[in-house]
């Protein structure tokens, strides 16, 4: 079985912070990762080369930045790694970036490709059904777990909010794992020295057969207008009141907010 | 302070740093106050190739430097030290060792295995009468036929117990001081040979520090390491590289504990503002991290000039001298900035303060450090 | 792409087991706005199988001037390959200059796929919807970068323009089941076999997705709240909040909850509507993990409590004693409506 994870680099959004003072993104010394989901993505294709000797391809499209994403997947265990990098694929909306990742994962032909469900940086949760679509692949997402049945099957739990269902889906296909569904295992040392002595392969528009028309900022349907920071919030209000009182207060703050 | 590292380093840094807060620091305080060998730690390292980082992979190592070891340690330290000095025992002064000085045989039977993390590995010198004064050895062992029999016992061993592969020195021949001692590879499970008292430690106290008893135990003469008599010079070669790691155990101990001062300091408040407004705390601080930096320094130079092949002798024992006492007067500056807080075990300085002392003590006290700098000084 | 022969707004009416799920309407409370202001027709799409003339007319009753009914046995429960079919028929016969869907774990899968095959373009879980002036553009605003910024999107050279919203940001309309509307059913082609997919089991069980990162109410716990017991009446809490129980670090040590609901440095970063924190002091790394909530409610009985400055209300008392009142507070609230 070839598995091919796609796997984005993102800011550690959770290390992101507002300066006060001019209600702009702090973005300095903040780490890049791997997606979280993707992560979830990664070591699921791990454990299937543990178990079946499933190979493990990382499919990357981003900045040259991006092959330190790479090396990392390298270094917990994926056998090869490629990075879609190009200034015209610069801009590219969910809609142009599946299309990109597609072309590239239509040269890898891959038994299962497996997306992380969202990045945390646009939380979109677009380009794996989107890319799965281009490809005209089956595709599941808010994999909850999964093992192969046979050769050609998977035995998948796709969640809901309310409920869960269990498909058998036949290979090729693509799913998006949620970051639940396991514990990624760290990088190994000698996978992260082994990383460095492997290639990494990168492939720009000219090694991909797609439509440059539809690519980038031109081929991308949605354009952002504008983009803001919420700005900081006051302080807020304390009351040293007993237990009833501060029910009360609470209710009457939360119908003001519409949050009840 | 990592920015000089290179992207390998830099990568493993990152990997150490996931396993360290998720594997190690959550368990450092019952790991303390129950006086638990980390077992499933240690499972986990051996998972992820920790192990074995400095040697190379056709020995089972990851394929890294002396850097990199350097680097594990100081990481695991900051969070607990007892992990921190359960790989460096395994590490410096077990496997090293038999890479040095096995031959090929002796590297794919014991090297390997602890390499990759299969085995622990352990070392004894130390005896009763014979510390600092290692020249005077009491453990005997005897040519019989194709074994060698060993007689005494040894102190303070690290990992005893829960290691398998033990580096024993041991007398050849009493006559020849310093000359007549022979290195041997002693397995667990060798008749007559058996584990003693454990120690009750002020610190580090999650790592096994116990007696070793050799009565008759007769261990196959392939397992001599190095040449007959050539011990003394195997057991100070890896005493040598055996303080990059204290050293880098000291470091993160002094790092983990300005760490935890530092979100201390930001939190708790006196007089309506946070600690760390308070000149005195800035000020502390500051002497704290810059001198841990310069210990840094140091402790890494004495590693890259393991990896180049250079001597490193002296700088070892430098690296290790400053960074002990860097520890020491670190945590202790930790405890005070908490106050009253620093003195209980709700907070990790007291720990780290208690375990820092050990790093003062242990694979040559201060004094015998001074005693190798100005050695080459004075030469 | 001739944009001005797609007119109107859509709804798609995502219904589970016949019933239709909250956000359907909240979409509607939006969608009649925005029809309004385009001065064009709001349609709503219900698709499944033997579908009930209740559900059609409820959503006739909150806005819907019409409503495009797709009945066939393979939509009788969420298959993504037939869903996305059936959805891409209705978008291509009604020619809607709009497409909203909720941004639920079907909704935020169905759209991308018929967003991809139309080659138009969408954007994810929108707080807010307006038309511009002048070009009558739809505006989606949505938040990103893990809540740090809000970006407003367009899509203004491709037809529709489609939009998923996060499910409790929308309001409904004020149900007036005299409302006239129209009703049309659609016939469409589907694909009758099992396809490379095949269901094997439904099951359907309480909060499947637990996940504290994507309830929109938490009500933690700390230490404060001094045992086991205390601790297990903020699910009730939490329930009637229809949220989730959240926790600190002290509290997962104290063995009260289980790992996965620790919120911090060492456990999860959340971002819920709502963080009412009972009993806990506020150390930084619990901080680090809920600051970026939209409204944060502490209860703690010391005033020097570090999460008082970070709460947008706060409340000097007793949580023990508070929960159950709240929980009182709450229901009345509920009867009255």
């Amino acid at each position: 079985m070839k598995i091919v994870v796609c796997v984005k680099q993102v800011p550690d959004t959770t290390e992101v912070r507002i300066d006060p003072a001019t209600g702009t993104l702090i973005r300095d010394g903040v780490p890049s990762i791997i997606n979280p989901d993707d992560r979830a993505a990664l070591e699921t294709a791990l454990v299937l080369k543990d178990t079946t000797g499933a190979t493990v391809a990382v499919l990357s499209m981003g900045p040259p930045q991006a092959e330190a994403v790479l090396r990392e997947a390298l270094a917990m265990g994926a056998d090869e790694a490629i990075l879609v990098s190009d200034r015209r694929f610069g801009g590219s909306d969910t809609w142009a970036t599946s299309l990109t990742l597609a072309s590239a994962l239509r040269r890898l032909q891959a038994d299962l490709v497996l997306c992380g469900r969202q990045a945390i940086d646009g939380d979109t949760a677009q380009v794996g059904p989107q890319v799965a679509e281009h490809l005209g692949l089956p595709l599941v997402s808010y994999v909850g777990s999964l093992r192969p049945e046979g050769d050609r099957h998977l035995i998948v739990k796709r969640m809901f909010e309310d409920g869960h269902h269990v498909l058998r889906v036949q290979m090729p296909c693509l799913l998006t794992i949620l970051k639940d569904m396991n514990t990624p295992r760290y990088m190994s040392a000698p996978g992260i020295f082994e990383a460095f002595q492997r290639p990494i392969t990168t492939w720009t528009l000219d090694d991909l057969d797609v439509d440059p028309s539809q690519i980038g900022l031109k081929g991308s349907p949605t354009r952002v207008k504008k983009s803001y920071t919420k700005g900081t919030k006051s302080a807020g209000k304390v009351y040293e009141v007993d237990p009833r009182e501060g029910a009360r207060i609470i209710v009457e703050n939360l119908r003001e907010k519409f949050i009840i | 302070m990592t920015d000089h590292l290179d992207a390998p380093h830099q990568l493993l840094l990152q990997m150490l740093r996931d396993f360290v807060e998720t594997e190690v620091r959550p368990k450092a305080k019952a790991v303390d106050e129950e006086e638990r060998f980390p077992e499933e730690t240690v499972r986990q390292m051996a998972r992820y190739g920790l192990m074995g980082i400095p040697f190379p992979k056709e020995y089972g190592g990851a394929g890294g430097d002396n850097l990199a070891y350097t680097l594990a340690v100081e990481e695991l330290s900051k969070a607990c030290g007892t992990t921190g000095v359960i790989l460096s025992a395994h590490t410096s002064l077990c496997a090293a060792p038999i890479y040095e000085h096995g031959t090929e045989a002796q590297k794919q039977k014991h090297l390997v295995p602890l390499a990759k993390g299969e085995k622990l590995g352990a070392f004894a010198l130390t005896e009763p009468a014979a510390g600092t004064d290692a020249a005077g050895q009491q453990t005997t062992a005897e040519r019989r036929g194709d074994t060698y029999v060993l007689n005494g016992s040894k102190i303070f061993i690290t990992n005893a117990g829960y290691a398998d592969t033990y580096i024993v020195m041991a007398m050849t021949d009493k006559a020849k001081g310093t000359r007549g001692i022979s290195a041997f590879i002693v397995e667990k499970g060798t008749p007559g040979f058996r584990i003693g008292k454990k120690e009750e430690k002020m610190g580090i106290r999650g790592s096994a520090t116990c007696e070793l008893i050799f009565e008759e135990a007769a261990i196959p003469a392939e397992n001599l390491l190095g040449k007959e008599g050539g011990g003394f010079g195997v057991a100070m070669k890896t005493l040598d590289g055996g303080r990059i790691g204290i050293a880098a155990q000291a470091l993160g101990i002094a790092q983990g504990a300005i760490d935890a001062t530092v979100a201390y300091v930001k939190e708790r408040k006196q007089f309506g503002k946070p600690l760390s407004a308070f000149q005195n705390t800035q000020f502390q601080l500051a002497d704290m991290q810059v001198r841990t930096d310069a210990a840094r320094l140091l402790v890494y130079r004495a590693a890259r000039r393991k990896d180049a092949r250079l001597p490193y002798s002296v700088e070892a024992a430098a690296a290790k001298l400053f960074a002990s006492e860097t520890a020491m007067e670190v945590t202790t500056k930790a405890v005070q900035l908490h106050g009253g807080y620093g003195y209980t075990r709700e907070y990790p300085v007291e720990r780290m303060m208690r375990d820092a002392k050990i790093t003062e003590i242990y694979e040559g006290t201060s004094e015998v450090q001074r005693m190798v700098v100005s050695a080459a000084m004075l030469r | 792409m001739d944009i001005s022969s797609y007119k109107g707004v859509m709804v798609f009416a995502e219904q589970r087991a016949g019933v239709i799920q909250k956000v359907a309407f909240e979409l509607l409370g939006i969608g009649r706005d925005i029809a309004d202001r385009l001065e064009e027709p709001l349609v709503a799409v219900l698709m499944g199988s033997g579908l009930s003339p209740d559900c059609i007319q409820a959503l006739i009753a909150e806005g819907a001037d019409e409503v495009v009914v797709v009945d066939h046995p393979r939509l009788d429960l969420y298959r993504t390959g037939p869903c996305a079919q059936a959805l891409t028929q209705v978008i291509g016969a009604v020619k809607p200059g709009i497409v909203l869907l909720g941004a639920t774990a079907i909704g935020r899968e169905l759209a991308p796929i018929v967003s991809a095959r139309m080659r138009t373009g969408l954007t994810a879980d929108c707080t807010s919807l307006e038309i511009e002036d002048g070009s009558r553009n739809l505006l989606m605003t949505r938040p990103a970068f893990g809540g740090n910024i809000m970006a407003t999107i367009i899509c203004p050279e491709h037809r529709p323009q489609m939009a998923t919203v996060r499910p409790g940001v929308m309001r409904r309309k004020v149900s007036d089941p005299a409302r006239p509307g129209a009703v049309r059913t659609l016939e469409i082609d589907l694909d009758g076999s099992e396809g490379p997919v095949e269901v094997l089991e439904v099951v359907s069980e309480k909060a499947a997705l637990k996940n504290i990162e994507d309830a929109t109410v938490l009500v933690a716990g700390g230490r404060g709240l001094g045992g086991f017991e205390n601790f297990r009446r903020l699910e009730e809490l939490a329930e009637t909040f229809g949220g989730m129980v959240a926790a600190s670090r002290a509290a997962v040590d104290e063995g009260w909850v289980a790992q996965d609901r620790q919120v911090g440095q060492t456990g999860k970063t959340v971002r819920p509507d709502l963080y009412l924190a009972c009993g806990i002091s506020g150390m930084i790394q619990h901080i680090a993990g809920m600051e970026e909530s939209e409204f944060i409610v502490a209860v703690n009985t010391r005033a020097d409590a570090p999460i008082f400055e970070y709460a947008d209300l706060g409340i000097v008392t007793d949580a023990n004693r508070l929960v159950p009142a709240l929980i009182e507070e709450l229901k009345a609230v509920k009867a009255s409506r």
